[in-house]
């Protein structure tokens, strides 16, 4: 473990035994390791997450500046893939076996297929490098909203395209399913007008399990983001965690690895709250 | 006399139908799926998959170390058909021999997460209601990582290495086989087989391995074959980002690495060491979904 060590990574080669003794007691190095994970869980749950060892900011402080970075990376990448990927699959199923349908197919597979961090290096290929059409690194001028989003747009673009054939797949089954229960032959029979029935029926079941989808599948997401954020070279957790491993930095790892994994519960939690409060069923069984 | 003669035949006769209702079956699923056309696609890149990792000698046109640097990040010629990257190595034997690397991340880690999580699965379905718990609890834990993100750690205490890689794409991958033949094993405990098993007295351990786990694999392999392309993604993701395997070893991720630092002054490397991921990719996924059809009667009727 010696390349690894906390303390000659913190003090450098040329740090007495002295100094590196007083460095480990004051980190509680030198406790057992079941001590060391009690005083650092103490710490979190008021909120501190320790301290960068070269520059001895709070993470806390770091991890509030860059969270928001990927936060907007994930939302907008989600966004424009359900955005196109629910009609899609909508529409397909509504009219199945046509041209859409056997399109929205091979978009699918094509989409899925392609690793998220190879649409990445594909994307900058053909649009930054070859067409100039989009800057390459960073994520824009702050206060400048349009610059913002002129760099935004490679990045969701990448980490979104996968979505769009996943969403588009299962609004698809999840509306063909639908579409073939009683009620919806109820309605057509009561002679609702058929826009009626597939928007107010019919999608608002479907979209159901799109919706624990995007809640299971944040997981992705985020690896898909961290990805990105390297790629790009865009501030966030991602390219954040990956600056650190670099230089061996453990507390702001930990942070940041804390931090990723609490989102993703959150947003799990929050796609099981919205799900059971837009569905009955699963509402009574809880 | 004459009568027990005929019984017997009768008996041969029912046996012989018996076998030829199998055969019929199993032909039925053989045509099933050698009418998938999309399957057959799969199957013949998979194959491609296979073979060319395996014989990478006999398919690359150079050796992958070799610099010839005068001709260096050159276009597509008939010497070199996919180019060559800033050393004047070969693009395509670098990419062949890259899917050696794939191959052996793929078999080795998806073996060892397949049999692991077919064992814990059916130990947490079957086992006391404690230990499914605890190792649901584990499984959860470990999913509420993104990969990605637990391959960093991971790397930030142990350095850069392939078998660093296997271990990471191993117990990312464990809880999916875990789950799935948990749920399996759950709905088989009850049946009417397994309750005369264990009134029979047999030992708990022969139960699950010869009668729960001939039940419980097929889905499980189908998933091993959809689960591949994940695999040989991640490896592929964290040699790219320089945390794999590490140059100058070939693989179609410190390929795209190294291409990628070249990105303006030729786009070759990194559009040759992206193709076989896509088509592995694709390969595996339409493979697994037509046995999916082909093994699952319920999906092929929803159909």
């Amino acid at each position: 473990m010696i390349p690894g060590d906390p303390v000659s990574i913190a003090l450098g080669p040329r740090a007495t035994p002295e100094i590196q003794a007083a460095y480990a007691a004051k980190m509680h190095l030198d406790k057992p390791l079941i001590y060391q994970f009690l005083i650092f869980m103490g710490n979190v749950l008021q909120g501190d997450l320790g301290a960068d060892v070269f520059s001895d900011r709070s993470v806390t402080t770091t991890m509030a500046e860059q969270l928001p970075f990927t936060v907007t990376l994930a939302v907008s990448a989600i966004g424009w893939a359900a955005l196109v990927g629910i009609p899609l699959g909508c529409l397909s199923a509504l009219k199945p076996n046509t041209w859409l349908d056997r399109f929205t197919g091979v978009l699918s597979v094509g989409t899925i297929a392609i690793p998220s961090f190879l649409v990445s290096i594909w994307a900058i290929l053909l649009f930054s490098v070859t067409l100039r059409w989009m800057p390459v690194i960073g994520a824009g001028e702050s206060g400048n909203i349009l610059d913002q989003v002129h760099h935004l747009i490679l990045p969701a673009f990448a980490v979104g395209l996968g979505w769009v054939g996943y969403l588009a797949r299962m609004v698809r089954a999840s509306m063909l399913e639908v579409m073939g229960e009683n009620y919806i032959r109820s309605a057509r029979a009561f002679g609702l007008r058929s826009r009626t029935i597939i928007f107010r029926y019919a999608l608002k079941v479907a979209i159901l399990p799109t919706i624990t989808l995007i809640g299971i599948g944040f997981g992705s997401l985020l690896s898909g983001a961290v990805f990105a954020e390297i790629i790009f070279s865009r501030p966030g957790i991602g390219k954040l965690i990956y600056d650190m491993v670099l230089s061996r930095n453990f507390p702001v790892i930990q942070g940041a690895v804390l931090v990723t994994v609490g989102l993703y519960v959150f947003v799990t939690l929050i796609a099981d709250l919205v799900v059971s409060w837009l569905d009955p069923r699963v509402r009574d069984s809880l | 006399m004459s009568e027990i003669a005929s019984n017997k035949a009768l008996e041969s006769a029912k046996k012989d139908q018996d076998i030829k209702g199998h055969m019929s079956e199993s032909r039925e699923k053989l045509s099933l799926f050698l009418n998938n056309r999309l399957g057959m696609f799969g199957l013949m890149l998979v194959v491609l998959f296979f073979v060319s990792a395996i014989f990478a000698p006999y398919f690359a046109t150079h050796d992958p170390f070799l610099m010839d640097i005068p001709q260096r990040m050159s276009g597509p010629t008939l010497e070199h058909w996919a180019g060559t990257d800033q050393l004047g190595r070969d693009t395509y034997s670098r990419v062949i021999y890259g899917g050696r690397v794939a191959l052996k991340v793929a078999a080795i880690g998806v073996s060892i997460s397949l049999f692991v999580g077919l064992l814990l699965g059916m130990l947490a379905g079957y086992g006391p209601r404690w230990l499914d718990n605890f190792l649901l609890l584990i499984f959860d834990s470990i999913r509420s990582f993104p990969t990605i993100v637990l391959a960093l750690a991971a790397v930030a205490l142990l350095g850069p290495s392939l078998e660093l890689v296997l271990a990471v794409v191993i117990v990312t991958s464990i809880p999916g086989y875990a789950r799935l033949a948990r749920t399996s094993t759950l709905a088989l405990k009850n049946t009417e087989f397994i309750l005369a098993e264990r009134s029979l007295g047999a030992h708990p351990a022969i139960i699950m391995w010869r009668h729960i786990m001939p039940n419980v694999i097929g889905p499980l392999l189908i998933l091993a074959a959809m689960d591949v392309p994940v695999v040989v993604t991640i490896e592929a993701g964290l040699s790219f980002l320089g945390l794999g395997v590490l140059p100058p070893t070939a693989s179609w991720g410190t390929i795209l690495n190294e291409g990628y630092l070249v990105i303006r002054d030729t786009p070759w490397p990194i559009i040759a060491g992206g193709i076989p991921l896509v088509l592995t990719t694709l390969g595996f996924t339409f493979l697994g979904e037509a046995l999916r059809d082909v093994f699952d009667p319920r999906l092929r009727k929803g159909k």
